[in-house]
């Protein structure tokens, strides 16, 4: 075997892990009786999850390099993106199955297909060629669709997937074409290859015209996986259908393993990287940045808009997570180190404040098998418990401090006010008061509105740990923001050669 | 003599095609074919590109995992369709409208 390899792979190890889970769920599924087999594909599911988070953190302090002959990176950034997807992936697998819709299944599958879409994540946002971008995104992309269609009796379930799947499709198609433009034009698949070719002087020459299709082309398909307008359309559909733990993990982590491919593509092809990350620049034959932040006002605020009069509680958070995809894009549009950092901040408070806002949800549909947000009436005296850990999350969402949210808004206006987008901030923070009115509906619905014939709702053991780990985060983040700060500045490291 | 200009031409065509098609047929069946030429029009490309401008194999290579990436799909998509065809009757798919708004 080449040595190379061998090297290569013992930096491999939480995808190894995590591809080790994956066969052993198989097989376990199959040769253990049901009931039996329950806990043990969860401690299986569980413990892979661990082990490749544990293997994760120690890669953060190896050099930028270049693995498996160009075809994947191993920098900060990679390691950053990793530990976050795992960790969602494994908040999320605590929950799944404390869920009615879920709880009744047999899980053996969705185990199996969380940890595919997982390890296609890990892969996704560590591609450096355009080959494995595009194998690892239609991993992720593929799996996700069978998880959103999982209740296969369910009419919406069903619906949700297959309008899941042609947007998809579509949008991958689009994105593989916009890839083989590229490839034309350049005649390599490697990013940093491509980005010497295009970055030589007088480059266009005649080719602008393709670039610039090739590249709107490949954005629609992160923009499809962050669910930004215009290609957002299946985003609430999909979320409302699936089941709600899948809905949960839909708007963080896939988004998020889109983010990371996003800033790794544009950086790394698109951007002349001579000296420190502060000073790269975009290459003149195209003004991506300027691409992305138009996908980013069209985004955070159709989501603000759409989300205004939405009346079950699952579309009305899908809207959010679309508003939420908006900010963070503003972040990748300013294209330096504080940009990156600042998405970096967003993505963390994100996932506590989004998957928290998701668990009561999961909570109140098994009490009230009801996701309509009438349904949530009363809930100050019926379940004091809901009613004001919702409130804190809807807080957060909106961006009020010193609750986690308010964070990510501040570390994304600042850097847009800094690299010169000072308009684009005061629009993202008119969106944010547009927010308001939606995410304080909630609150208002919980706690004002009343609902005489309804007794107590009671929120089982496990759904009130869940909530607490959500809800240290969200509430108590402004106290380690030290820590914070240093680990996402320091993982602005993106290994641009060859 | 043919030459990569042809190929292009028709690539183009082809993505055209399979765009129109996903955009106005409603049978589920029929949209799927429509991705499909999509993919193909995208392999037409990188083995074209691969023979006359790009002087590597690397296209070629590509349109190989594109074509099993396209056979995943397909299998996918028809298992959700066929449970569509189960719960309604019908790949139609103006039937599918009960999430809205």
């Amino acid at each position: 075997m080449n040595p190379l390899i061998v090297q290569d792979l013992t930096r491999f190890f939480p995808e190894l892990a995590i591809s080790v889970a994956f066969l052993l769920v198989i097989i376990v599924d199959i040769a253990f009786p049901k009931e039996m087999g329950k806990r043990i594909l969860f401690t299986t599911t569980f413990l892979g999850l661990i082990a490749s988070f544990v293997l994760t953190i120690p890669l953060f302090g190896i050099g930028a390099q270049s693995m498996f002959f160009g075809m994947i990176a191993l920098d900060r950034m990679a390691v950053f993106f990793k530990g976050f997807l795992i960790l969602t992936s494994l908040l999320v697998l605590l929950a799944a199955p404390g869920s009615k819709e879920l709880s009744s299944r047999h899980l053996g599958e969705f185990y199996a297909l969380l940890l595919g879409v997982t390890l296609g994540m890990l892969l996704l946002v560590s591609a450096t060629d355009l080959l494995m971008l595009f194998l690892s995104l239609e991993m992720v992309s593929l799996s996700s669709y069978i998880m959103v269609g999982y209740l296969r009796n369910d009419r919406q379930s069903n619906e949700a997937s297959l309008k899941y799947l042609l947007f998809g499709a579509v949008s991958t198609g689009s994105m593989l074409y916009g890839i083989t433009l590229l490839y034309g034009i350049t005649g390599t698949t490697k990013m940093a290859a491509i980005r010497d070719f295009i970055s030589v002087e007088g480059f266009p020459a005649g080719n602008s015209l393709i670039l610039l299709v090739s590249t709107v082309l490949i954005l629609a398909g992160f923009g499809f996986k962050t669910a930004a307008v215009p290609f957002h359309f299946w985003c609430p559909d999909a979320y409302e259908g699936a089941p709600t733990p899948v809905t949960a993990f839909l708007s963080v982590a896939p988004k998020a393993a889109g983010f990371g491919a996003l800033i790794r593509f544009f950086q790394t092809s698109m951007t002349q990287s001579s000296g420190s990350p502060s000073q790269w620049v975009a290459i003149s034959s195209i003004n991506w940045p300027m691409l992305i932040l138009i996908l980013s006002v069209l985004t955070m605020t159709f989501g603000n808009i759409a989300a205004l009069r939405q009346e079950n509680m699952k579309r009305l958070l899908a809207y959010s997570s679309i508003a939420h995809a908006g900010y963070i894009l503003m972040g990748a549009a300013v294209s330096n180190s504080q940009g990156m950092q600042s998405m970096l901040v967003y993505l963390i408070t994100y996932l506590f404040m989004n998957l928290g806002a998701f668990l009561i949800v999961i909570e109140v549909f098994n009490r009230t098998g009801s996701f309509s947000l009438k349904d949530y009436r009363g809930f100050f005296r019926r379940a004091p418990f809901i009613a004001i850990t919702m409130t804190i999350f809807m807080l957060s969402l909106m961006g009020i401090p010193p609750f986690a949210g308010f964070f990510g808004k501040l570390y994304v206006f600042a850097a847009a006010v800094k690299g010169n987008l000072a308009w684009f901030a005061v629009i993202g923070a008119l969106n944010s008061v547009i927010s308001v009115y939606y995410y304080a509906r909630v609150i208002k619905t919980m706690i004002i509105d009343g609902n005489q014939d309804a007794g107590m709702i009671k929120v089982s053991r496990t759904g009130q740990a869940m909530i607490w780990l959500m809800l240290l985060p969200t509430a108590g983040l402004a106290l380690f923001w030290g820590p914070i700060h240093e680990i996402t500045a320091s993982s602005i490291q993106l290994f641009l050669g060859n | 003599m043919i030459e990569l200009n042809h190929y292009l031409i028709v690539s183009a065509a082809l993505f055209s095609l399979g765009m129109i098609c996903v955009l106005i047929r409603k049978n589920a069946v029929h949209v799927l074919m429509g991705i499909e030429l999509i993919l193909n029009a995208a392999n037409l490309n990188l083995v074209a590109f691969s023979r006359f401008s790009a002087a590597n194999l690397n296209g070629q290579l590509f349109a190989i995992f594109v074509i099993v990436i396209a056979a995943a799909e397909t299998a996918v998509a028809l298992a959700i369709v066929l449970s569509m065809y189960r719960l309604l009757k019908s790949v139609n798919l103006d039937r599918a409208d009960t999430l809205k708004g």
